[in-house]
């Protein structure tokens, strides 16, 4: 089919090098492999969904040195020496839940939950980045990350309320 | 009040709880079918071969290039099936096509490799020849070719003919609108293994196990007991998982019984999108009278689903929308014919309203056209034509609890100040040439249940253990609609525990045989109804134990709140009682069974009362148009919705935003385009990704959203007196169109007949209001030409 990859020989694999949730990780890599592979099947991580793979849903988003990017997009050659956060890096020391997590569950800003840690990591950005001045900001900077559901009003909602508690 | 409606005072159903899954999903924790697969020691992975052809003969099918590609293990062929080659029920769905590819992107072998990268390589090493033959892309090029499949069906009621020849007013029409793909965001996926003695586990992301496993058992020529089928949960499904993950499951199962190793089959987006069936396109023909007061008298219509290359569902898809072209709205002459056209593409599909939208389109698009013409608002129109008590539809059952349209409708009214903003809205477009807005409320009135009477049937599972805490497992798969949440509720409720000490176990077709698909927004109703009799039987006995330990008659003691009490007084915990009744050899755990009762349908003829009860709701919505581009934005929402007794309200609630939310985007935005041109690309679906098939989005929410469950609305027929939620919502949406269609309108003279297409994106919308603007005022009766 039109739409299949082009076959080509494998070529040889780098050692790549990073921190994932501020454990170190040491894995040698195929050069075309995706951030997103690497963290699903190399490093059992398999918080980050795998939603479209190219870059449209947000479901695979994840923070590389503070920032969000989508893990799909990312080359895993990209972070060598950098630090990953992934959803399983949210909670506090003893497992607590971060005040966004806990606010996506108190106004049930999920359905079938497949996009919700990358909606949480956006979400996280979003706020670090000042981008909660208001519902309309929120959407904006938001509205790389698809929900099938249409949970979007609860999603608004934890945003919003977890800014305006956490002072951004 | 019945007693499966009836409701104990300290009930933890209605209760406005988070989804059971919620932690886990905000921690990243809750595992879906492909998240297994790093649990997994040696697994294979599979990738298609798929037809670049919508139509054409395989001449030549050489696979033995793939095994030169180091890291493939084994190509899947026809030759391999040692049961039937079939991936649906009705035995028209090649699960190898060896003789023709019906579709682009139809898979024709899968090559397994070590890695999912080697059985990709693998799949371009094999070589197909192929012969194109002519393909029938569209559904108005397989209507003019006469090209229809399964069985076509006839409604009618009152004589149609008579009433359109007396109607004072008499309006036709050809309305053509598309599907919708179902992009759950979790793709399919199977991921299959092989236990000792040759049972087959497969764990699949499907809405019927019970079907998936019955194509694994007929695919392997094996018995269904040598298959087990679990779904954990699913990443979305929205009906695109009913029928649909059998013939991928029964892959993966080929695949681990051949090679003896664990298979995971997960389709990639694009594969998914090219692969899968999707909601059914229609076209329609329509006629429509009307008396001097705007009252429908009849309606003649020709509803032809686009089926796509096989049945799959298409035949109760059909059925479903020719039981909803009423909608909401008396109309005394009706006469529906349904067809299915066989095109070149994907086999269509269930999805959310599974065929109902399409023909409550229909009916809403006749009123919204005609509205001006009969010189009405459409708002009175719509509600002067609302079913009242005492009617019945036009396949003979009695409209019961009619009087809630009308409740939904004036709380609409009310809570949404719609009269206040029909002034604005008035004053608004008088001074604004090149913006205009429009208000529209549609109704909904949905049938719950299976149209099918036999699928109307569940089972469950409950354990009892003797430390007190509760297990329960249920036929029914959880794909985000809160279904395990509002089962947990159903247990603790009728044990009378709180709802920590019920835990629920994943869907497993081992646990609970022979269910029914979640679908048809049933999944609580039936499930719910089986749990509840399980832990009736349970309690029944508990009672006995728990009534001689106080001196009392069993029918004396009452369950709540982890106690059990005497009507006289004196109290046991539920621990201790459940720890006495195993010691008096008392069984402790339950299977339980539900079928809807008093349904009864005659497929061939089209009457009966196929329906438990009908959900009803009314929605309110305001857009504004830019005249220049045809952009639009949603500017408030008003929904009132009617979901019985909740079982879960915060849950409902969000069901209700949700299938708003997609049903706006099938109305509005999600716009498939295949190519219908001569081309080479001839048939394959030209928007295959989020980039060019437009989801709904935070962007696109409106920017006020107001819903309401409605008040007082028990219902008499379902468990602790709640309604299915579902799918009623999505159809809600209509108000956005009409809406849209209104404010077109209001672009050109009043009295307007605007022909808007399905979906209405910004690009349709702009055309339509141009037309608007140039357009003549129209004569009261005349032709409507379709799109």
């Amino acid at each position: 089919m039109d739409n299949a990859l082009p076959a080509a020989s494998a070529p040889a694999a780098v050692d790549l090098a990073f921190t994932v949730n501020g454990s170190p990780a040491k894995v040698a890599v195929d050069p075309r492999e995706s951030l997103l592979d690497v963290l699903r099947e190399r490093l059992d991580l398999t918080g980050t969904k795998k939603g479209c793979d190219h870059g449209q849903c947000g479901a695979c988003t994840v923070h590389v040195d503070g920032r969000r990017v989508v893990s799909c997009l990312t080359a895993a050659v990209q972070v060598d020496g950098r630090a990953v956060t992934t959803i399983e890096g949210v909670e506090g020391p003893d497992g607590e839940l971060h005040p966004l997590q806990q606010a996506f569950i108190d106004h049930d800003a999920l359905q079938c939950g497949y996009c919700t840690p990358g909606q949480v990591m956006s979400g996280l950005a979003c706020m670090a980045e000042g981008h909660t001045r208001d519902d309309a900001e929120i959407r904006e900077y938001m509205s790389g990350n698809l929900c099938r559901c249409g949970a979007y009003a609860g999603i608004v909602a934890a945003i919003r309320e977890t800014a305006r508690r956490t002072g951004h | 009040m019945s007693q499966l409606s009836e409701r104990p005072v300290e009930a933890v159903v209605g209760l406005p709880l988070p989804h059971e899954s919620a932690a886990l999903h905000v921690t990243g924790e809750a595992l879906y079918t492909d998240d297994l697969v790093v649990r997994t020691r040696d697994v294979l992975h599979a990738w298609p071969v798929q037809s670049p052809y919508a139509h054409a003969r395989i001449v030549d099918l050489q696979v033995k290039p793939a095994y030169d590609v180091p890291g493939v293990v084994r190509v899947l062929t026809s030759d391999d099936v040692p049961g039937v080659n079939d991936a649906g029920v009705k035995h028209d769905e090649p699960l190898f096509p060896d003789a023709e590819v019906m579709f682009h992107g139809h898979a024709i072998c899968w090559v397994l490799g070590e890695t999912l990268e080697a059985a990709r390589l693998g799949a371009e090493a094999v070589q197909v020849e192929y012969e194109p033959l002519p393909s029938l892309v569209s559904v108005r090029e397989a209507i003019a070719a006469g090209n229809f499949q399964g069985t076509g069906r006839h409604l009618e009621r009152g004589d149609v003919e008579t009433a359109l020849t007396t109607a004072a007013h008499v309006f036709q029409g050809e309305f053509e609108f598309a599907g919708q793909e179902h992009f759950y965001l979790e793709t399919h996926v199977a991921l299959a293994l092989v236990d000792e003695g040759g049972q087959i586990f497969v764990q699949s992301s499907s809405q019927h196990p019970s079907e998936t496993q019955e194509i694994v058992a007929h695919v392997l020529g094996v018995a269904s007991h040598a298959v087990t089928v679990q779904c954990l949960r699913m990443g979305g499904g929205f009906g695109g998982k009913e029928m649909q993950p059998h013939g991928f499951a029964a892959i993966a199962a080929l695949g681990a019984t051949l090679t003896g190793r664990p298979v995971r089959l997960r389709l990639n987006r694009t594969q998914d999108v090219t692969m899968s069936g999707k909601r059914h396109g229609f076209h329609s023909q329509w006629r429509a009278g009307f008396d001097d007061d705007g009252r429908l008298v009849a309606l003649e219509a020709t509803l032809t689903a686009d089926g796509g290359w096989s049945l799959d569902l298409s035949e109760p898809v059909l059925a479903r929308a020719m039981c909803h072209i009423d909608n909401a709205y008396w109309i005394p002459n009706v006469r529906v014919d349904g067809r299915i056209a066989k095109t070149n593409k994907t086999s269509q599909t269930a999805f959310r309203g599974f065929g109902g939208p399409q023909g409550m389109l229909v009916i809403e698009n006749v009123l919204g056209r005609c509205a001006p013409l009969l010189g009405y608002d459409a708002m009175e129109l719509r509600r002067r034509n609302l079913y009242q008590p005492g009617h019945t539809t036009p396949y003979g059952q009695p409209v019961r609890h009619a009087e809630r349209l009308e409740a939904c409708w004036s709380e609409v009214v009310r809570g949404g100040e719609v009269e206040r903003r029909q002034a604005e809205i008035e004053q608004f477009n008088a001074i604004h040439p090149n913006t205009k807005r429009g208000l529209a409320m549609t109704p909904v009135k949905f049938g719950i249940s299976f149209n099918l009477t036999a699928f109307n049937q569940a089972g469950a599972l409950v354990h009892v253990y003797k430390d007190g805490s509760v297990l329960i497992n249920h036929g029914g798969t959880e794909m985000g609609q809160g279904l395990h949440t509002k089962m947990l509720q159903v247990a603790a409720t009728t044990l009378g525990v709180p709802l920590e000490r019920v835990r629920l176990a994943p869907t497993r077709t081992d646990k609970v045989p022979n269910t029914s698909a979640t679908a048809a927004s049933s999944g609580a109703d039936l499930n719910g109804a089986a749990i509840k009799n399980a832990c009736e039987q349970i309690r029944e006995r508990l009672a006995q134990v728990a009534g001689s330990r106080l001196g009392l008659h069993a029918h004396d003691v009452r369950f709540a709140d982890g106690m059990v009490r005497g009507l006289q007084g004196g109290s046991l915990s539920w621990d201790d009682v459940v720890l006495a009744a195993y010691f008096q050899r008392v069984q402790l755990w339950a299977a339980g069974f539900y079928r809807t009762e008093g349904l009864h349908w005659d497929a061939n003829a089209m009457q009966g009362e196929p329906f438990k009860y009908f959900a009803y709701g009314v929605a309110a919505a305001e857009v504004e148009v830019d005249g220049f581009t045809g952009a639009y934005t949603l500017r408030r929402v008003d929904i009132v919705h009617d979901v019985g007794d909740s079982l879960s309200p915060l849950i409902d609630l969000g069901q209700i935003e949700g299938g708003f939310v997609q049903g706006t985007g099938w109305l509005t935005l999600e716009d498939l385009r295949w190519d219908e041109s001569d081309g080479p690309h001839r048939g394959r679906l030209a928007t295959q990704a989020a980039s060019t098939y437009k989801l709904p989005s935070f962007s696109e929410m409106p920017q006020v959203f107001n819903v309401h469950l409605l008040d007082k609305a028990h219902e008499d027929g379902a468990v602790y007196g709640s309604k299915a939620v579902g799918e009623p919502p999505l159809m809600l949406a209509f108000s956005v169109r009409e809406a849209l269609r209104q404010a077109a309108a209001a672009f050109g003279p009043v009295g307007t007949s605007v022909d808007l297409p399905s979906p209405a994106t910004p690009e349709a919308v702009y055309w339509a209001l141009d037309e608007a603007r140039s357009a003549a005022p129209v004569p009261s009766s005349f032709s409507l030409s379709g799109v």
